[in-house]
């Protein structure tokens, strides 16, 4: 049982800050997910948890203990390294007992924690071996052991996958959601890929610059985006964002194409406002080509620079105000580039951000 | 050229260089065994006639003609010397190497520097200045004097060679050692020394050999049976008008004799090497 509490907590080295006085919530038994661009402050935030790295200020809370100087080994935590961190001189099963052997617990507790240990991750065949003798995945498999042997409060995950390949990830990412089912345990997971983040998280915490800038489950980031940087970042494509400014209800770009204000942001933006009209890929389809949805549907003519078949869609590729947008053509035909294509834009899912602030001028937040 | 022939040449190279090298050390083994007599014949014997241990039995003062060399001390205070200076040096190396490989300090990269250029001064430069100071402070012809001497010239060697090995174990597996419970002691201890072992085992027989064979500021700073080494004991030989070849050969072979027991003893951690695969690779 852990809850974990981030309360203003600030990293400097030296005097460079940075991580900025961030606070965080996360529930006992909760998959949260840290994202952000590299270098946005991720690992020192979770190191700071794991005591690996001192506080410069504010309040770490693991359970009801405040473990501000607390050394790692007293905050019954584990880590999964990026690099695994396996040690090269002891055999799996020794690199899985290792934590309880330095406990001192009995010999016959930690073989059955381990043969434990090694059913839930299929290691089973593996025990006598030594980490050069494994592959990568089965590596990733050994540090998820050695986290999960002792039953800590919290598990902490650097980057666990960035070293597999593209299909080896895939299949450990459904692992370590399989094993958080199972084990029952508080997460702090760390990713720059917000695939990842959206796959495995209850909650995403989304990282700029040292800075939390949203925090919500995968669909209430997906979906509302709380600034423009939040939006280009989670999901894939990114989404579209074109400049414009706000005239009688329509947002006017560049090029002097208009489009309505969205119907969620309708009547309370001025005339003159300069904003960031944004909508992605998924909400812009060619007509005839799109999914049925009812709500406020706008036409807009697109010229198709390229269209690229991904069997069951097509993503195509287009300009709107000297920008390039991308849009998502379902039951994909053969398209021309050059073909002009009149598109269905569905205003319910489209954004307006402050072209200034880059915040979402959602009312309601 | 087929691989044959190849392996045939490689064979024959390696061959004459191993010769090149051993023959000095071949010929005292053989010039310990023969009379002096014999070794100075001209035109030079170059197979040995008759084989004897009398060299041997005169050094531990049997048969003959004994030489008056206090064997037994020489070994005994080289033995000392080397064993005491190996281990405070490897002692300090590895502090000092793990310190350098691990932490960042004011000044670091002047003083790993400075302690190597320490290395480019001769020592027999230093002779007189140690001389100077250690019959000053009362430390000529005592084993601590050499010790410290021995002590000083192994030390930038062993923290330059242990640093090297501490600074491959990567940083991450005393990070995960102290999440898995240890202390900041334990996690060196147990994964981070096993892992750097065949470095520090290297360091340790480099600093036993340059002990064990230093000659140059020994012969200034001993002068009786209190501290008088082993190589320096070898001048006994000499009389004023006369080198006991034989005598002196059989006593290099008393020097080398440890040396090679200790070199093959520890040469299976020396080869070891590091095993790594933990991390990613
Ligand atoms: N030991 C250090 N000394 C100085 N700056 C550091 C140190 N470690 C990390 N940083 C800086 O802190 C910032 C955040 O790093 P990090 O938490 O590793 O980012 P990431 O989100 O990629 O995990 C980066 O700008 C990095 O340069
Ligand atoms: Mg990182």
């Amino acid at each position: 049982m852990a809850e974990v509490a981030l309360k203003k907590v600030v990293k400097r080295y030296g005097d460079t800050e940075v991580v900025h006085g961030i606070d965080l919530d996360i529930a006992h038994n909760e998959f949260v997910v840290l994202v952000g661009p590299s270098g946005c402050g991720k690992s020192t935030t979770l190191r700071m948890i794991a005591g690996l790295e001192e506080i410069s200020d504010g309040d770490i809370v693991i359970g009801d203990t405040v473990v501000n100087t607390l050394p790692p080994r007293r905050r019954n935590i584990s880590m999964v390294f990026q690099n695994y961190a396996l040690y090269p001189h002891m055999s799996v099963r020794e690199n899985l007992g290792f934590s309880l052997k330095i406990a001192k617990r009995p010999e016959a507790e930690i073989a059955r924690a381990v043969e434990d240990a090694a059913a839930i991750l299929g290691l089973d065949a593996l025990l006598e071996r030594t980490p050069a003798e494994l592959s990568g995945g089965q590596r990733q498999r050994v540090a998820m052991g050695r986290a999960i042997v002792r039953h800590p409060d919290v598990f902490l995950f650097d980057e666990p996958l960035s070293n597999l390949d593209a299909k080896l990830r895939t299949q450990m990412r459904v692992e370590i959601k399989k094993l958080h089912a199972k084990v029952q345990t508080t997460i702090v997971y760390v990713t720059h890929d917000q695939i990842e983040a959206m796959t495995l998280a209850d909650r995403i915490v989304i990282m700029k610059d040292g800075h939390i800038v949203q925090v919500g489950t995968p669909l209430d980031v997906f979906e509302r985006p709380v600034d423009t940087f939040v939006a280009g970042f989670i999901g894939s494509p990114p989404m579209n964002l074109i400049d414009g400014t706000i005239r009688d209800d329509t947002v006017v770009f560049g090029d002097g194409r208009s489009l309505p204000v969205p119907p969620d942001f309708a009547g309370r933006l001025e005339n003159g406002h300069r904003v960031v009209f944004g909508f992605r890929a998924d909400v812009l389809m060619p007509k005839g080509h799109a999914l049925a949805e009812s709500g406020t549907v706008h036409d807009i003519d697109l010229t198709i620079d390229l269209a690229e078949p991904l069997g069951s869609e097509s993503m195509l590729f287009s300009s709107l105000a000297g920008k390039e947008i991308q849009a998502r053509m379902h039951n994909p035909r053969a398209v021309r580039s050059g073909e002009v294509l009149t598109c269905e834009l569905h205003l319910d899912k489209c954004h307006l951000f402050d072209a200034e602030t880059t915040r979402s001028l959602r009312g309601d937040g | 050229m087929s691989t044959r022939t190849k392996n045939i040449l490689t064979w024959i190279v390696t061959f004459v260089i191993m010769l090149i090298i051993c023959l000095p050390g071949l010929w005292i083994i053989l010039s310990a065994f023969r009379t002096n007599g014999e070794i100075l014949t001209k035109p030079a014997i170059w197979i040995p006639q008759n084989l004897t241990l009398d060299n041997f039995r005169a050094i531990f003062g049997y048969g003959e003609n004994v030489v008056g060399i206090p064997v037994a001390s020489y070994f005994r205070n080289s033995l000392v010397i080397s064993v005491t200076s190996t281990f405070v040096a490897v002692l300090i190396g590895m502090t000092g190497g793990y310190a350098f490989a691990r932490y960042t300090f004011p000044g670091k990269a002047a003083t790993f520097l400075w302690l190597m250029l320490s290395r480019t001064v001769p020592g027999i430069a230093l002779s007189l200045p140690l001389f100077i100071i250690w019959s000053r402070m009362g430390i000529i012809d005592t084993q601590f004097g050499v010790i410290l001497v021995y002590t000083a010239i192994n030390v930038p060697f062993t923290i330059w060679l242990t640093e090297g090995f501490f600074r491959q174990v990567p940083r991450d597996l005393n990070e995960a050692a102290q999440i898995d419970g240890c202390t900041p002691w334990q996690a060196f201890w147990k994964i981070e020394f096993p892992l750097a072992k065949s470095g520090i085992a290297s360091a340790g027989i480099f600093a036993f050999l340059t002990s064990w064979n230093e000659y140059a500021l020994a012969s200034q700073l001993t002068r009786s049976t209190d501290s008088k080494t082993l190589p320096v004991g070898l001048m006994d030989f000499t009389a004023q008008f006369t080198i006991d070849w034989a005598g002196m050969c059989a006593m290099a072979v008393i020097i080398i004799v440890p040396a090679l027991i200790l070199t093959f003893l520890v040469q299976k951690h020396l080869i070891a090497g590091l095993t790594f695969g933990g991390v990613k690779g």
